[in-house]
């Protein structure tokens, strides 16, 4: 199902031939004093979970309106299920389920009175709406809250009924805005189990957008890192390691007591080790207890140990690092910062 | 516990077969309209458009703001109907004149005890009206924007519009029904206390004079929604129709009687010259909404009004004192309708413009 579209991110058709789902071709945003989204093209696949990732103020929820049309675009065009948002924005609406960041409901309605709501507005009859509702407050974990009013749930309930509120229509995507915003860590991993269930399940495209990287890791087949409004990078978490890597360098961390000088010499002495770097005072790999991280241009681990140990030196911890999000995440950041 | 379960069940129970009954019309009615694909998305629509009539009225009648703003009124019309009632049994006729005793019942909405100096129904109305279109309406749509609903409603396949003009819609029903319901009490109370009933025409000329309150009040409905599109803040909005409301119930006259005096001509000066300051006196009067009402509603409520501007000699020359019909009255009022109508369009077209503009953002 993951298609490595890697640093080509121009829409093309997926292996199956089958028309991507979402499309956004030169789309662009611009306000009077900013330009919120910047020619950004994306396409996803049928059955994909996308991630889009960035900071506060990316873009993303610029893009996502644009998706939706709820805003229209200075340029550019966006294609969902085939359909232009910004001409049949009622079409779309009808095959996308949107859940905005801080999802609102009518506070002194029921949850179940909600949920019917919205599925009448979908032109569900009354009977059906109220049998789909129950069918999705099941699926949720809130049957029990079904006849509570809203006002009373937490934010993580609310997080809940939002995504039974999204799926009441019926969708083929759905859009997540910020889902784990403000939620415990296990209210989220449940609520992220749900979403990846669902869209294994019902073949659901998603997409969803979030500042917090080690969450969305998990369940995404691919992600998209969006920096103030430009997508600068989008594929699989391995191919964006690869992308960071392309100069082919290993990083092995070291934590040892009593480093010297002369160790260092030593394992700056073997073969392949280009680089030695010590992590800063209140650095975060500082706060691990790394030592120093080798870089190198292949995988030195077992040299590296042998050194220290050799070097009279306590090797107190040694891992080959590999690439989460976040390191990902600040990397490209990093390059931004030096041009 | 166990009786109230059961006569739960059995409420459920015929709501279903209600359910069941309308699901059936629906049906036929299906059957028998000329069958053609092309209007179905249109249908759709529209029957979400009415989903969301219901569920804003359904949120109106459960509110607290509307059980207080009720209370009030029924009050105030109890207060009025007294007030009328004790003044019409005391004679008040006598003191109005030869026309007034054809009429006698339109004066349970316009007449009031000098010795319980509480206003009558009219009087109540014009004031109160802009209150209840203002309590519907000041948070219509920035609350929903607060609350972070209408970026979750506006995803869902509804036109836009439709949104504003459920909201419009829903409250504007709300009103015709307090207004009608509330004029008809008074009508019945007045059956009650005078015992005399009312005439055909007297009859019409009531269901008009409510029919315009309901317009009327449908302005600042409309007024105080233009603010909730305007203003993210509720109390911003609330505060601006009230202040609205203040300004042309209370400053308004002030200021026109300023600018009556400053620019104020002698007696001794030509019939033209005075006739000029009063026509002019007269149409800046005649640009707040609240002047026209209590012109249309006191033609309507008092036939032997004959003009509502300046008269000459020379007009009344030969007329004969007697009641306008109520054709007569309707064509006198015809302008003062007519502005007030287009004042609450403009308020509706405004809001309508600034709300298919605006960006929805979740609560930003």
């Amino acid at each position: 199902m993951v298609t490595k579209t890697g640093i080509n991110m121009a829409p093309t058709l997926s292996a199956t031939g089958e028309r991507p789902v979402v499309e956004l071709m030169q789309l662009t945003k611009k306000y009077v004093e900013a330009t919120a989204v910047d020619h950004l093209n994306l396409s996803i696949a049928r059955g994909e979970i996308f991630g889009l990732l960035g900071p506060n103020g990316a873009g993303k929820t610029t893009t996502i309106l644009m998706m939706l049309g709820l805003t229209e675009p200075t340029s550019g065009q966006a294609r969902i299920c085939g359909f232009d948002p910004t001409r049949e924005a009622l079409k779309v609406k009808r095959k996308v389920g949107y859940l905005p960041d801080d999802v609102g409901f009518y506070e002194d309605r029921t949850a179940l009175d909600n949920l019917v709501y919205t599925a009448r507005l979908n032109g569900v009859s009354q009977q059906e709406a109220l049998q789909r509702a129950k069918v999705l407050l099941e699926k949720t974990g809130l049957a029990d809250n079904a006849g509570k009013k809203v006002g009373a749930f937490s934010r993580g309930m609310r997080q809940r009924l939002g995504l039974a509120d999204v799926l009441i229509k019926n969708p083929e995507v759905i859009i997540l805005d910020e889902p784990t915003l403000g939620i415990d860590p296990e209210g989220v991993r449940e609520l992220l189990a749900l979403i990846s269930s669902l869209s294994r399940d019902e073949k659901l495209t998603v997409l969803l957008s979030s500042h917090h990287l080690h969450q969305v890791q998990q369940i995404c087949d691919r992600v998209g890192l969006f920096v103030q409004g430009r997508l600068i990078a989008s594929g699989d978490i391995r191919s964006l390691s690869k992308q960071l890597d392309a100069v082919g360098n290993v990083y092995v961390e070291v934590g040892a007591k009593g480093w010297t000088e002369e160790l260092a010499r030593q394992i700056s002495g073997l073969e392949g080790v280009r680089d030695i770097r010590y992590p800063v005072q209140g650095d975060d790999d500082h706060e691990r207890g790394v030592t120093a991280t080798v870089v190198c241009d292949r995988d030195l681990t077992a040299q590296i140990a042998e050194a220290v140990i050799h070097g009279d030196a306590e090797l107190v911890y040694i891992r080959r690092k590999e690439y989460g999000l976040v390191d990902i995440y600040h990397r490209y950041f990093e390059r931004r910062s030096e041009p | 516990m166990q009786p109230n379960k059961a006569v739960e069940s059995r409420t459920l129970k015929e709501l279903l077969r209600l359910n069941e009954r309308r699901e059936r019309i629906s049906r036929l009615w299906a059957e028998l309209r000329p069958a053609g694909e092309a209007d179905r998305p249109r249908e759709r629509s529209s029957s979400s458009f009415w989903v969301m009539v219901q569920k804003e009225i359904g949120d109106h009648l459960s509110s607290w703001r509307f059980g207080i703003l009720m209370g009030i009124i029924v009050l105030a019309c109890i207060g009025s109907i007294y007030s009328a009632a004790t003044a019409i049994r005391s004679g008040g006729s006598a003191a109005d004149g030869g026309v007034g005793d054809t009429f006698l019942f339109l004066k349970m909405y316009t007449l009031t005890s000098s010795a319980l100096a509480v206003p009558s129904f009219s009087t109540f109305l014009s004031w109160l009206g802009p209150l209840i279109g203002a309590t519907l309406g000041f948070d219509a749509v920035n609350s929903e924007r607060n609350k972070g609903t209408l970026g979750r409603l506006l995803s869902q396949p509804i036109y836009r519009d439709d949104f504003i003009k459920a909201k419009f819609i829903s409250a504007l029903a709300m009103i015709a029904v307090v207004v009608f319901s509330l004029g008809l009490l008074v009508m019945g109370l007045g059956l009650f206390t005078i015992g005399y009933p009312p005439t055909p025409e007297e009859f019409a000329r009531i269901l008009i004079f409510l029919l315009i309150a309901v317009v009327y009040i449908g302005f600042w409905l409309c007024l105080s929604i233009l603010f909730s599109i305007r203003f993210r803040q509720a109390a911003t909005s609330a505060l601006s129709s009230i202040a609205i409301w203040l300004f042309f119930t209370i400053f308004y006259s002030m200021i026109i009687n300023m600018i009556d005096s400053a620019t104020a001509v002698s007696q001794m000066a030509s019939p033209e010259a005075q006739l000029r300051q009063m026509n002019l006196v007269l149409t800046l009067n005649r640009l707040s909404p609240t002047e026209l009402f209590s012109e249309t509603i006191s033609t309507m409520l008092s036939p032997g009004v004959r003009a509502l501007g300046p008269l000459t000699m020379d007009q009344l020359v030969g007329a004969i004192a007697s009641p306008l019909s109520l054709g007569q009255s309707l064509l006198l009022i015809w302008p003062q309708l007519t502005g007030l109508l287009a004042a609450t369009m403009i308020c509706f077209g405004l809001s309508y413009v600034l709300f298919m503009r605006q960006e929805v953002r979740s609560r930003a």
